[in-house]
């Protein structure tokens, strides 16, 4: 452990910790373009140049490694004249237009201009002006602002997986583009606008929209899929104009995936802000009474066995745990939160847990994925895995359908029989499994939402079981969820109890007239043609196949527009936040059912949302270890059986449009056209084309 | 002077055939075996006793850069990486070596080679040099086909490969990260160092890269020993040097001199004198176009080596002896060098991107006089914004010629402005 000394302070640092990170655990903060703490070190701002005694030159802080008896000073003449050099430099060529920039306000050259900057230029010349660049629908471009950082470059690179953005030509005529401009093929491409410390990668979607001291900030979870990676939501009014993500080291360390900050839009379209009732074949606008009402009609003497709920992927688990009260008060045990029909049940939470946790991932050696496409359905589960193959000794091999992921893995089957294989040692990928210190199992839900899911399930099981894979102090047997609300459901039982039944049964039940009611609560992927003559509710945020199905709709709140909690694939713990209201009537959506509770006389047992989570948090304990996490206890799960040789199928049609939210969003939509439809960056009409 | 048995480069001027026949009877080649079998570090030890310096332009001691390759493998290679992208303007002592006297970098790739036990040397030469590459090429197949390089080198048991990798002229590739990164496949751009080559090179194996002319001289130094080699020039600027004398001389030429030569000698024995006569003489560059400018009252009495011309403030560089007379328009003569190092800036790094770009801009206008005087301070301190704060050289490379015009010639440049100001006073304001 090297000693050195920073400015007179005397600090003891790990060995190869560079002189920048060691001025920062003196707090000392060393001004940075480039250097980004979770990219590769490129040393080309100059920004950080410190002096250091020895040298005659500065060095640049960011690159260079501490060394025993190292003498830095960050403010000496030297220091302070190459950094002011440095920031006469980075703006003579950048166009002072602060005012039309949507960096503005939150602009790393801005601030540092006016903290380490000439008061005035001396720059005569003429300024260099480049061409934009066409990166694709979520990234607006002003590449003269550019101050070539290649911060950008490095994160497509490196994280993202995508070698598509690079520097062409040379010196001052150095751009920063695709080259063959097209849009840049990720999922991560919106991080690119974070990573830009100048306002040459802006947010399309948000542009010219307001400045940042305008917007109210609020700390919240994204619920896209069952990562639960951290956000900030920004609002102005009631408005939410984009979704920012949280530094979560253990979830989404500083990143977030193309839907779950661009589908933002979606969140001021397509909302239910009333209540509406069908009548006479046609959904009237109604009061709340008026809809609770013809709920009641219908509920009241309705026996327990012929009502049946069914829980979105978005839902929190207060309105679940609400709901599964109610209808099991009215006697129902016709409840599940498995929209797609994964044949995961219940019981120790092991068994349907991601048990390693996300950042577990950078501890396995061998992974296998089965029936899962993570670049889709958890695309920072998926970043988190190239992390780890980046460095060495981690072999991937994927059963089921082939996509690119970012990293390299061994194919080695479409469907069962291959895990089959693998759990009675005949693969070869066993051994590597059995051979690995940190072995891991992802399974998607391509492989248990299928009618064998269960035997899959005990496969995979097997699988872990025989290559070591659950130990004391590691636990490779990972579930990966895609909704958001599936954990927290589970936690919460709200699964089909005694003889109730599943989704598919709830469906079956009442395209055959054994169902009388279906309570949707933001449950749109289900098949709603099969619902039959069915009275539906639906409870949601959003006019999607739910609502276009329902007889009654009752307005709820978006994620973004309550105070609740879910639960993500790892089983951690997390409280979003009410950013903004919800739209016109909407309630948020625990209170939707409390109300209605009293109106069927079966009135639950809290009147706030803190009694609500007491009396959450007493059902089932694991819901107050806020944002703790740990393998889950292991119990029997799966059920031994044939398995079908079919293939295991993608369950993700289209990245773009998986939710209501996204279905709403015009900017996903676009992505949809242009990513997966093969649209071109001209949107294609051309006046002739029909 | 150099007396002719002293003469390293005996085909500089290709009078003879450049093919092994023929430098076998120049003596390249002879018995490069007992060279060999002195043992890699008596020959580092040699090279380290001659005093000889780096030719490419900063003089570092090329045994003790030797000596910094790994003595144990790890089993995986290292490697020798011969510089022979030289593009500094006014330098063409390598293209003369390699075009006539090919063998003698060959053989230099072997014992340096194997003295700093590298598996093969790359030697990755300019893309404008065509004949010089094929005439290269076919030195090293000649050499492959004796038996001189490959597996079995000269029969020492010693396996030794030399690849010659032709670059796409970029000035820039000739500083060695940037090489070595060209070398990779990708765009030449310098690295950061630390890690130096010797630790993290080509491929990310230890490497070392020299110049050609470094490399072609060490197989005669360890013929006639490192004391003769010493016994030349100066103590720590020893041995022999290639000049290359161009610009404003009656016969401009390259020539093997003895190191610190004065430049005024150097350039009446064997360029045939200034254009004019030596009073005619304004100033000269001393060592490719990246140093300091001198002017005549310095020319007359300097020593053309490291020492003496560091001392001055200026560079031996790479011996590229550029001289200007005095019709010479210095300013515009230093515009122009602005510009080339504008264009051949890599871009990576900020001070050198836009730097360079900007002293460019504001020396086209004091060579017209269009400018202020404030402007020169104002230049000299956006030189010394970028000087020692970039990646690699070329940013000092692009600020030293514009300081070393105005340490000598400031009133010129004072002057041009004042006669702008004077003849076109409305331009002016």
């Amino acid at each position: 452990m090297p000693t050195l000394t920073i400015d007179g302070q005397e600090i003891e640092v790990e060995a190869n910790t560079t002189v920048l990170q060691a001025a920062e655990e003196l707090g000392i903060q060393i001004p940075r373009f480039c250097y980004h703490d979770r990219l590769s070190i490129a040393g080309n701002c100059r920004m950080c140049l410190v002096e250091m005694e020895g040298p005659p030159k500065p060095i640049a802080s960011c690159a260079m490694p501490v060394g025993e008896g190292m003498v830095i000073h960050t403010n000496s003449k030297v220091a302070v004249k190459a950094r002011k050099g440095a920031m006469e430099f980075l703006l003579i060529n950048h166009p002072l237009d602060c005012p039309i920039c949507d960096q503005g306000g939150e602009c790393d050259l801005q601030d540092q201009a006016v903290a380490f900057g000439r008061g005035g230029s001396r720059f005569t010349e003429h300024k260099r002006a480049v061409k934009d660049k066409y990166l694709g629908p979520l990234v607006a471009t002003a590449m003269t602002r550019c101050i070539t950082c290649t911060r950008c470059v490095r994160f497509a690179t490196e994280i993202a997986g995508v070698e598509e953005l690079g520097a062409t030509f040379r010196g001052e005529e150095t751009e920063i583009g695709t080259y063959v401009e097209e849009a840049l093929t990720s999922e991560l491409s919106g991080n690119l606008v974070d990573v830009c410390p100048v306002g040459a990668l802006t947010n399309q979607a948000y542009a010219f929209n307001a400045r940042p001291w305008e917007l109210r900030k609020t700390e919240s979870i994204d619920v896209h899929d069952a990562v639960g990676c951290n956000i900030r939501v920004d609002c102005r009014g009631n408005e939410v104009l984009r979704v920012l993500p949280r530094l979560h080291e253990d979830v989404n360390e500083e990143w977030l995936g193309d839907r779950s900050r661009y589908a933002v839009d979606g969140l001021g379209l397509q909302r239910l802000d009333r209540p509406y009732v069908r009548v006479d074949g046609k959904l009237q606008p109604a009061s709340w009474d008026q809809a609770f009402a013809a709920i009641k009609a219908v509920m009241d003497g309705t026996d327990g066995a012929r009502l049946a709920a069914i829980a979105g992927d978005m839902a929190d688990v207060e309105s679940m745990l609400a709901l599964k009260e109610l209808f099991t008060a009215l006697g129902s045990a016709n409840l599940d939160c498995r929209q797609d029909g994964a044949k995961i049940n219940g019981g120790k939470r092991g068994g349907y847990l991601f048990n390693s946790a996300i950042a577990g991932i950078e501890e396995a050696d061998a992974i296998l994925l089965v029936g899962t496409n993570p670049r889709w359905e958890a695309t920072l589960v998926n970043a988190r895995i190239r992390k780890r193959w980046l460095r060495d000794g981690l072999s991937v091999a994927l059963i089921g359908p082939e996509s690119e992921l970012t990293y390299k893995y061994d194919y080695l089957g479409a469907g069962p029989n291959t895990l089959a294989e693998i759990a009675d040692g005949s693969h070869g990928f066993a051994k590597v499994l059995a051979d690995a210190e940190r072995p891991m199992i992802v399974l998607g839900s391509g492989a248990v939402a299928r009618d064998d899911g269960a035997a899959v399930l005990d496969l995979a099981r097997r699988v872990a079981e025989q290559t070591g894979m659950i130990g004391a102090d590691w636990n490779g047997f990972n579930i990966l969820h895609r909704a958001a609300s599936r954990v927290g459901g589970m936690d919460i039982g709200f699964l089909p109890h005694n003889d109730g039944r599943d989704v598919a049964g709830i469906v079956a039940g009442a395209g055959k007239g054994e169902i009388d009611l279906v309570w949707l609560l933001g449950a749109d992927e289900i098949d709603m043609d099969g619902l039959g003559q069915a009275f539906v509710v639906y409870q949601g945020h959003h006019g999607d196949a739910g609502a276009h199905r329902a007889d009654v709709i009752l307005p709820g709140a978006a994620y973004t527009e309550k105070d609740a909690t879910w639960v993500n694939m790892e089983g951690r713990v997390q409280q979003g936040r009410r950013a903004a209201d919800p739209p016109g009537e909407a309630r948020e959506d625990w209170t939707i059912i409390r109300a209605l509770s009293a109106v069927l006389d079966q009135a639950l047992p809290y009147d706030s949302l803190a009694q609500l989570r007491r009396h959450m948090v007493e059902v089932v304990p694991s819901l107050d270890a806020v944002d703790d996490v740990g393998p889950g206890e292991m119990g029997a799960f799966g059920v031994a059986g044939e398995v079908d040789a079919a293939p295991f199928e993608s369950p993700v049609a289209d990245y773009y449009l998986a939710n209501a939210i996204c279905r709403a969003s015009a900017v996903m939509a676009e992505c949809s056209r242009m990513y997966l439809h093969g649209a071109d960056s001209t949107g294609g009409a051309t006046g002739t084309d029909g | 002077m150099l007396k002719d048995e002293d003469r390293i480069f005996t085909n500089l001027y290709g009078y003879h055939d450049f093919g092994l026949e023929a430098a076998r009877k120049r003596g390249d080649w002879d018995n490069t075996k007992a060279i060999l079998e002195k043992g890699p570090d008596a020959i580092i030890d040699e090279i380290k006793a001659s005093g000889l310096r780096g030719r490419g332009g900063a003089g570092f001691p090329t045994g003790l850069k030797w000596s910094f390759m790994p003595k144990e493998s790890d089993g995986k290679p290292t490697y020798l990486v011969v510089n022979a992208d030289e593009g500094e303007p006014g330098t063409c002592k390598d293209r003369e070596m390699m075009r006539h006297d090919p063998h003698k970098l060959v053989e230099g790739c072997l014992i340096a080679g194997f003295a700093m036990r590298a598996s093969a040397a790359y030697i990755y030469i300019r893309g404008e040099f065509f004949v010089e590459a094929n005439n290269l090429e076919a030195a090293v197949q000649q050499a492959y086909d004796a038996g001189l390089i490959g597996p079995d080198a000269c029969g020492s048991g010693y396996s030794f490969d030399v690849f010659v990798h032709r670059g796409a002229g970029a000035y820039i590739c000739g500083e060695e990260t940037a090489l070595i990164e060209s070398l990779e496949g990708k765009k030449g751009q310098p690295r950061l160092k630390p890690p130096f080559p010797a630790g993290v090179g080509v491929w990310g194996r230890p490497t070392t890269v020299n110049n050609v002319e470094s490399i072609a001289v060490a197989p005669t130094i360890m013929r006639r020993g490192a004391d003769w080699f010493a016994g030349l020039g100066r103590e720590n600027n020893t041995g022999t040097k290639v000049f290359c004398i161009s610009g404003h001389v009656e016969k401009p030429c390259n020539v093997e001199e003895e190191m610190s030569i004065p430049l005024r000698e150097l350039i009446e024995k064997h360029a045939g004198g200034v254009r004019g006569g030596w009073a005619n003489l304004l100033a000269i560059i001393p060592g490719g176009s990246s140093v300091r400018m001198l002017p005549k009252s310095i020319c007359d009495t300097v020593l053309m080596d490291f020492d003496s011309l560091s001392a001055e403030k200026s560079g031996l560089g790479t011996a590229a002896v550029i001289v200007m007379d005095k019709s010479t328009d210095l300013i515009r003569a230093i515009a122009r060098l602005s510009q080339f190092y504008a264009h051949e800036s890599c871009g990576q790094c900020t001070p050198c991107r836009e730097g360079a770009g900007w002293m460019w801009r504001v020396m086209e206008r004091l060579a017209t006089g269009n400018a202020d005087v404030s402007e020169i301070d104002m230049l000299l301190e956006v030189s010394t914004q970028i000087e020692g704060h970039t990646i690699c050289a070329l940013g000092d490379a692009a600020a030293w010629p514009i300081q070393g015009l105005m340490n000598h010639f400031r009133p010129m440049v004072e002057e041009r402005i004042m006669d702008y100001k004077n003849k076109e006073p409305a331009a002016a304001q």
